[in-house]
Formats: C-alpha cells, sequence, structure tokens
C-alpha cells in the first residue's frame, strides 16, 4: 500500500509541475512597462514553489515507500522525539527564503503603487457601475469637466454626471472602451457610482478595485498597441460577468486626433478603432 | 488542583429519557456527534452546490431538464441564470466555511475528544455546550432559510411582512454577495438586484448567531483544557490534538466577536438607514442615493471598513478551519508509524505562532482594495512569515515518518494526504502573499485553488482521517477499511484533479466568480481544463457517497471494536468503545507519560500508554513523580 501512495503521489506532483511548466496556460503576453518584473519575480517565486512542493512530496512518497510495519516482533520505529538541531536549521532557512522573497517582491509594488504618474502622464478617469465601464477623457482642452452624483442620469446617457454648467466639460467625451497612448505613462483615476468593481487586463498585471466614495489612481505605460480584454474581477451583482470593455493602446498621433473630437465624433472613433484593431489574446 | 475539586463541580448523572440522552444532552460526547452529523449534513448542501456550479461552467447553454423541474425559476428553459449561479456561490461558501469546517473540526472532534485526552468527565460547563449546539443549528436554519426565501416566491413574499428590505423570492437559492459579503453590494438592499433582499438579510443574521455559538464554545474549550486536566496531564504531555483544538479556541474567542460586531452593523445599514459601510453619493439602478423610498440618504461609510471587519475574522477563520486538522494529523500520524512526534516542542510552538501570525496578516486579502500601499508591505512580510511555522510542521511531520514503522489503516492514508494537500495548498501562499503578485492573482482561480486546497480538502482530509481512526472509540466498530481505501483512492486522486488545473486557469487570468467565461476570447484555451475539472468533480462527489454508506452501515454493522484498536497511547483508547457517560467510569486516569511514547526501547510492547505505572520512558526522569 505504501508503495502505491508513494508512486501515485509522484505522478500527481509530475504532472503538477508539468501543468505549471507548460506555458500553454500561462500569463497572455505582458504589455506594460512593468510586466517584465513582475514576471521575473514570479518566475523565481514559482520555481521555490515548485522546488519546495517537489522536494517535499519526494520525501513524502520516500517515506511511505521505504518505512513500512513489516510486523515483525521486535522491528521498532527509531525511537527520537526530534532534535533541536534540525529544528533550527530549518526554521533559520525557511525564515530567510520565505522573507527575502517577500523583500525582493517589494520592488514591483513599489514601483506600481507608491510613486505618483509622472507629469505629462496622459490621464483618463474611469466611473464604474453596475455593469457598465465608462471612461472619462478631458478632450481638447486637457481639463475634465466638474462631475457631482447629483447630475448622473443613465436615462440621459449622462453616465458619470457631468456638469453641463461647467465650461471646461463642455468638450470632454465618455465612451465604455478605454483608449491610452502607446509608451507614454498613464494616469487612471477609478471611481465607482453604485457598488466595488475591478480594473483587470491581464496583459497590464495588476487589478485595482474601484471603491465607491473613494477615487483610487494608478499609473503605468503600455507599450505595445492593440485591442485588450477588460475584466471586472470583484463581484458586482448578477451581470458581474458580462461587465467586459476594451482597452485600445493606440498610437500617439492616432490618439492625439482622437481627443481633439468632440464627444459624438469621439465615439464614433473609439468604435472604428474597436474595429480596426484585432485583439490580442497571447 | 485535586481530583476531588473535578467529581464535586462537574459529576452530572447518566439521562435516561431519550429527549436528554439524544436530543437535548448535556454529554460531550453526544454533543460532538451531533456537531459532526450538522456537518455531514450541510456538507451534502455544499458539494451539490458545487456540482450545479460545475454543471454551468462547463454546459453554459445546455439544458438540463432536471434542472428546470427542481428550481423553475433559476433555471428557466434547463439553463442557469447568472443570478442562480452566484447565489450557489454565496451559500456554497458560507456553508462550506461556517457549518462544516467550523463545526466538525472544533465542535464535533473537538467537544467529543478533548475532555476525554485530558482525563475529564465533561467540558467545563455541560449547559453551556449543549447551548452553543444549539444556537449554531439555529444559525445553520436560517441559513437554510435564506434559499428559500429566495428560491420560493410564496414565502419570498410572507417574508416581506417584516418590511420591505426583507423581500425575497428573486429566483436564486440565496443572497448574491459571495462568502465575503463585501459592502456595499451586500448593504445596499434589494435595489442592488436580484439576491439582494432577504436572503441577504438572512444570511447577515445567520452568520451572527452563528458566531455567539462559537463563542460560546469557544470559552468553554479553553476553560475546560486549563482548568480540567486529570492528575499528571501536565500542558506538555497533552496531545497535539488538544493544542490545536485550544489554539483554535483562542482564535475563536477573539475573531468571532469582530465578525458579529460587522454582521449587526451590516443589519443596521441593510435595515436602519445608518451607513457603516455605505458612502454617500451612490447611483445605484438609476436612483441616486435620497431621491427615492427605494434607496434612503446614505452618507459618511466606509466600504473598505467592511472588509478590514470581515478579514480580521476571516484570515484567522482560515486557521480555525485548519488547526484541527493538523492537529489530528499529528495525532494519527504518530500513531500509525509507531514513532514518537518529530519534534513536539517545536509543533506546540508552531501552533502558537500560527496562531498569533494569523492575527496580523489580514490585509493580504485586501492588497488591492484601495487601502494604502504601504500597509500592504507590511501585510505582505508578516504573511510570508507565517509561512515559517507552516513549513516547519511539515518538517516535523516528514521527521515523524522518518525511521518509522507505518501501518496502512485508512485513517492514515488520510491523515498521510492532509500532509500532501496542506503542501501542495499552503505553499502557493508564497505567491498571493507577496503584493506584487497578488496584483494579478487577485480574486483569480489561482486563489481558489489555495485556499480550495489548504483551508478546504486538507481540513476535510484531516476530519476523514479523524472519522476513520476515532469511529471504533464513538461507536465501538470500526469503518470498514476496504471501502475507506477506495474512498482515499478516489478523493485524493479527485481533489488534486480538481484543484491543479485552478492554478493554470488562475495564472491565465480567469477571474473567480463569473457565471460564464463564455465572453472573453483571453480565456478560450482552458476549456478543456473546464471540462477536466468538472468530470473529476463528478467522479469525486459520488466516491463520497461510499463515505457515508461506510459511516452509517459501520454504526451498525462494523467489525466490532475493542478498548484500544490502534494500540494507541492517549487517555481515549484507557475506556471503553464508546465511553460511559462520564468518560472513566468513575475513575479519572493519571497520567505519568508524554502522549506519544511508541517504540520505547525495553519497553514490552511497541507503545506506551499515558497511563502506563510500571514502563520506564528515557528523558523523563523530571516528571516521573507521580510514580511513588
Amino acid at each position: 500500500m505504501g508503495r502505491v501512495l508513494a508512486v501515485i503521489i509522484w505522478i500527481i506532483t509530475l504532472l503538477s509541475i508539468a501543468m505549471f511548466f507548460n506555458r500553454k496556460w500561462w500569463f497572455p503576453e505582458g504589455i506594460s512597462q512593468h510586466t517584465p518584473a513582475y514576471d521575473r519575480q514570479f518566475l523565481i517565486t514559482i520555481l521555490v514553489v515548485g522546488l519546495s512542493f517537489a522536494a517535499a512530496q519526494l520525501a513524502l512518497g520516500w517515506a511511505v515507500w521505504k518505512f513500512r510495519d513489516t510486523g515483525k516482533p521486535g522491528d521498532r520505529a527509531v525511537y527520537s522525539h526530534g532534535s533541536n538541531r534540525l529544528e533550527v536549521v530549518w526554521t533559520v532557512i525557511t525564515a530567510i527564503v520565505f522573507i527575502s522573497l517577500a523583500v525582493m517582491g517589494q520592488s514591483v509594488w513599489a514601483s506600481l503603487r507608491l510613486h505618483d504618474a509622472p507629469p505629462g502622464s496622459y490621464t483618463v478617469t474611469a466611473v464604474a457601475q453596475q455593469f457598465q465601464w465608462n471612461f472619462h477623457y478631458a478632450g481638447a482642452d486637457n481639463k475634465f469637466g466638474r462631475t457631482d452624483p447629483t447630475f448622473i442620469d443613465d436615462g440621459s446617457l449622462n453616465f458619470i454626471g457631468l456638469d453641463p454648467e461647467d465650461a471646461a466639460g463642455k468638450d470632454d467625451s465618455v465612451t465604455a472602451a478605454l483608449a491610452i497612448p502607446v509608451n507614454r505613462p498613464v494616469e487612471l483615476r477609478l471611481r465607482s457610482k453604485d457598488v466595488i468593481h475591478n480594473f483587470w487586463v491581464p496583459q497590464l498585471r495588476f487589478k485595482q478595485d474601484l471603491v465607491p466614495g473613494m477615487e483610487i489612481k494608478v499609473n503605468f505605460q503600455a507599450n505595445k498597441v492593440g485591442k485588450y480584454e477588460l475584466a471586472c474581477a470583484e463581484l458586482c451583482g448578477q451581470l458581474h460577468f458580462k461587465m467586459k470593455s476594451y482597452m485600445l493602446v493606440l498610437p500617439e498621433d492616432e490618439l492625439s486626433a482622437l481627443q481633439a473630437l468632440p464627444q459624438e465624433q469621439f465615439q464614433a472613433r473609439v468604435a472604428e478603432l474597436l474595429n480596426k484593431y484585432p485583439l490580442e489574446t497571447n | 488542583m485535586s481530583v476531588e475539586t473535578h467529581e464535586g463541580v462537574h459529576r452530572h448523572p447518566a439521562p435516561t429519557g431519550f429527549i436528554r440522552k439524544y436530543i437535548f444532552s448535556i454529554d460531550h460526547k453526544v454533543i460532538g456527534i451531533q456537531y459532526i452529523m450538522l456537518a455531514l449534513a450541510a456538507v451534502v448542501v455544499g458539494m451539490v452546490m458545487s456540482l450545479l456550479m460545475r454543471l454551468n461552467l462547463s454546459w453554459p447553454t445546455t439544458n438540463w431538464p432536471i434542472l428546470e423541474t427542481l428550481f423553475p425559476s433559476g433555471a428557466p428553459g434547463g439553463v442557469m441564470t447568472p443570478e442562480f449561479y452566484l447565489s450557489l456561490v454565496t451559500m456554497h461558501g458560507t456553508i462550506m466555511v461556517f457549518f462544516v469546517l467550523t463545526t466538525a473540526p472544533q465542535g464535533g472532534f473537538g467537544n467529543y475528544f478533548l475532555p476525554i485526552q485530558i482525563g475529564a468527565e465533561d467540558m467545563a460547563f455541560p449547559v453551556l455546550n449543549m447551548l452553543s449546539f444549539w444556537v449554531t443549528l439555529v444559525g445553520f436554519i436560517v441559513i437554510l432559510l435564506a434559499i428559500f426565501v429566495e428560491g420560493n416566491q410564496g414565502l419570498g413574499e410572507w417574508f416581506a411582512a417584516l418590511g420591505p428590505s426583507f423581500r425575497g423570492g428573486s429566483g436564486t437559492v440565496g443572497p448574491i454577495g459571495g462568502w465575503t459579503g463585501y459592502a456595499p453590494l451586500s448593504a445596499l438592499g434589494r435595489i442592488a438586484g436580484p439576491g439582494q433582499g432577504a436572503g441577504m438579510n438572512l444570511w447577515a443574521i445567520s452568520i451572527a448567531i452563528f458566531c455567539v455559538g462559537s463563542l460560546l464554545g469557544a470559552l468553554n474549550f479553553i476553560t475546560t483544557l486549563l482548568n480540567m486536566r486529570t492528575k499528571g496531564m501536565s500542558l506538555m504531555r497533552m496531545p497535539l490534538t488538544c493544542w490545536a483544538w485550544f489554539t483554535t479556541a483562542v482564535l475563536a474567542l477573539l475573531s468571532f466577536p469582530v465578525l458579529l460586531g460587522a454582521g449587526i452593523l451590516l443589519l443596521l445599514d441593510r435595515i436602519a438607514g445608518t451607513s457603516f459601510f455605505i458612502p454617500g453619493g451612490l447611483y445605484v439602478s438609476g436612483i441616486l442615493s435620497g431621491t427615492n423610498p427605494n434607496f434612503p440618504l446614505h452618507t459618511g461609510g466606509s466600504p473598505i471598513l467592511w472588509q478590514h471587519l470581515f478579514w480580521f475574522f476571516g484570515h484567522p477563520e482560515v486557521y480555525i478551519a485548519i488547526l484541527p486538522g493538523m492537529g489530528a494529523t499529528s495525532h494519527i500520524l504518530a500513531t500509525f508509524a509507531r514513532k514518537p512526534v518529530f519534534g513536539y516542542r517545536a509543533m506546540v510552538f508552531a501552533i502558537f505562532a500560527i496562531g498569533l501570525l494569523g492575527f496580523f496578516v489580514w490585509g493580504h486579502h485586501m492588497f488591492i482594495s484601495g487601502m494604502s500601499p504601504y500597509s500592504s508591505i507590511a501585510f505582505s512580510i508578516l504573511t510570508l512569515s507565517i509561512g515559517v511555522p507552516s513549513a516547519v510542521k511539515t518538517f516535523n511531520w516528514l521527521g515523524t515518518l522518518w525511521g518509522s514503522r507505518i501501518r496502512f489503516s485508512v485513517a492514515m492514508l488520510f491523515a498521510l494526504g492532509f500532509v500532501s494537500l496542506f503542501v501542495s495548498g499552503g505553499i502557493t501562499g508564497l505567491v498571493l502573499g507577496q503584493s506584487s503578485l497578488d496584483l494579478a492573482m487577485h480574486d483569480s482561480y489561482f486563489v481558489t485553488a489555495h485556499f480550495h486546497l489548504v483551508m478546504g480538502v486538507a481540513s476535510i482530509f484531516g476530519m476523514f482521517a479523524a472519522t476513520y481512526f476515532w469511529f471504533p472509540k464513538m461507536f465501538g466498530r470500526f469503518m470498514s477499511e476496504s471501502l475507506g481505501r477506495i474512498h482515499f483512492w478516489i478523493t485524493f486522486v479527485g481533489v488534486y484533479a480538481i484543484f491543479v488545473p485552478f492554478h493554470a486557469m488562475g495564472i491565465r487570468g480567469m477571474p473567480r466568480r463569473f457565471s460564464s467565461f463564455t465572453e472573453y476570447e483571453f480565456l478560450r484555451n482552458v476549456d478543456p481544463l473546464v471540462m477536466l475539472v468538472t468530470v473529476a468533480a463528478i467522479i469525486t462527489i459520488a466516491a463520497q457517497f461510499l463515505f457515508y454508506f461506510n459511516l452509517f452501515w459501520s454504526m451498525f454493522k462494523g467489525k466490532k471494536a475493542g478498548d484500544n484498536p490502534w494500540e494507541a497511547t492517549t487517555l481515549e483508547w484507557n475506556t471503553t468503545s464508546p465511553p460511559p457517560h462520564d468518560n472513566f467510569a468513575g475513575v479519572l486516569p493519571t497520567v505519568y507519560h508524554g502522549p506519544y511514547e511508541f517504540a520505547v526501547p525495553g519497553a514490552p510492547k511497541d507503545y506506551v500508554m499515558q497511563t502506563d505505572l510500571e514502563a520506564e520512558v528515557p528523558g523523563e526522569n523530571g516528571h516521573n513523580g507521580h510514580k511513588h
């Protein structure tokens, strides 16, 4: 029985490792400035994880393979209550490995979360609502119009509550898709009208909640032109699974041309661009 | 502390009537079995829900006529609605975490065996013990009511008499919010969509009731263990199971009150119009807060506050679920390895370290919540630190097996399975505990894989091991070993086949709590994995009926077991199977040895019981005073 168990444990171990190192089910290709660092940290961690996993399962398999009760009288286990030296050794080693991983990982975190967007970043405000994304663009004047919940009226398509009296908002546009420039820092200001949502583009390797009552800023730089799927990754109610949109990463000239357009033409142009670019899924 | 005081205070006569004996019993053994029965009933509900979820994920558009028959409004045309699926997600999680993983390991086996293993006649407060079970049962009835009040139109209408927020009947099997019930979705009421009415109120009420039951239980465990150990049972002679149950009780005592408070605040937000978790200026389903009686004015609340309160409870809860399994595994490994536990002291310290650190890591559930990015750094490093005592436990389990003489009973197989699964599930915490890597992994199937393996399946394996191991003591009969082996092999391979592919899906980017993945192109290549998981789940779930059959059949027809069928050492094996009402027939045992004295050189048998007056155990001179 012990040998069967050992073999099964080893087979499971092998298959599991094969699944991890079969690149078929891996991340889609990263497209932002910090994704190489993310992917490197992930790979280092998953190697440590894989090695520890394999070592522990191999050892467990070996123990059940080797140490069976033979039923012979007098054939007894080794009488030992342990070894303080071993306890110290493995405690110290795991502490060093685990805490080093935690400390190493902080650089990716810091690069994404501890720095404000550099000056000259392209800024978009995202206002999520149940099952729909609204992205608010500042327009030709580069100034966001004032918004207030009292102006929100989904019926007349003022989804984000733009103040009709505010001059800065006259040239603003709101679309369901996110359009950003390539190779230029982007700042997203994330807000929600109702419940918590989450911004998730797998190729960007980060998630961020959109919390009602808060404005959360994130910044990143995308470096590959294309169309990418954008999902809500925080349970937000009935049609959560359908709260989908796209992120368009555009060449700078295409984006500035878009930015100059008034609302209706802006929306039409975004629709054209969504057709123009094929979906990147790898 | 003398034996006499124990008797004076705690002896209560054996009841004679059926009701006092089996229903409203104050005997910890009966209460333990009641908790186990509750978990056995709850786990069937949770398991069937997971099966339904798998059906929907693998065949999202297929017509299942049986579904329409069973749930006419949840699956019209035999296809599940998204809200029906999400209510399954919520109830599966809630029922499994609270009514299975928190009841059986602690309330069930802990209740039955902690007093016996420390040589006491009962719990310190037997009536309180009975009360904690019945309060928990009420909590379970309320959570079942949450299913029916949403699923049944008539009942939903009837509940509406309690107030507008109590209207149900949205065609689901409960609320929609996940087991974490994040506000403000959970706080807004029916305006936020289906599954936010009566079901959510009852969900919150059920959780609050459950908290009260667990608190009463925790007080009892702590008092019993500290005050009622028999003569010679020093703390460091307690079986590791007792350390685990004790630490679990401390965690429960400190964490459940926080959830209780949070649950009450959530209910006030829902029913009384307060704004603990609801910020101002919300615009939901076309209505601005304060402009319509269906959506009263809310202002100043914090959604993140709910998350802090919930996870301050929620993370210790993970250890509440797994620590008793760790205790049982250590206990059973030593018994069937015929070898002392390797590093007993280190194991005790590790349990304590896990319990203590468990209170300082809740923030790793919130890295992407919008809380301060600086606190994430602290939480991240503390979280990876908690891996150290967990690894120490694994090393010591392997150390226990090294040089042992293993007897492969079914209990032992499940204990070995626990070690394997605990490693596999726990080790991915190294990924998720890093705030930077969590950026992409958060709320993905990678997380689902991690916690199902370590907190779900490993804990359940601990309970399976405990069941096969202690069944002879509880019922005086063995469970069938042949059926048990089949159950083990299918379950062990099955759970790996289910949960290992979850990691790959998560790395690919698959989010949790989606009722369908057909919308997303980048997820097309995981479809075969989704199908593999469903097939594995169906087989694994089917195999659990072997366990149920074995359990109930063996109660009446199993092979008769003696007092100490496994040749084990601790006090529960010093009494009859099953034990008498007062556990030791009026004579409390005296303890002379540590709990795991196997393979003692020079001893006539390969084990020395804790009560063995004659045996000489090396290195115990300092503690042998009781002998004379």
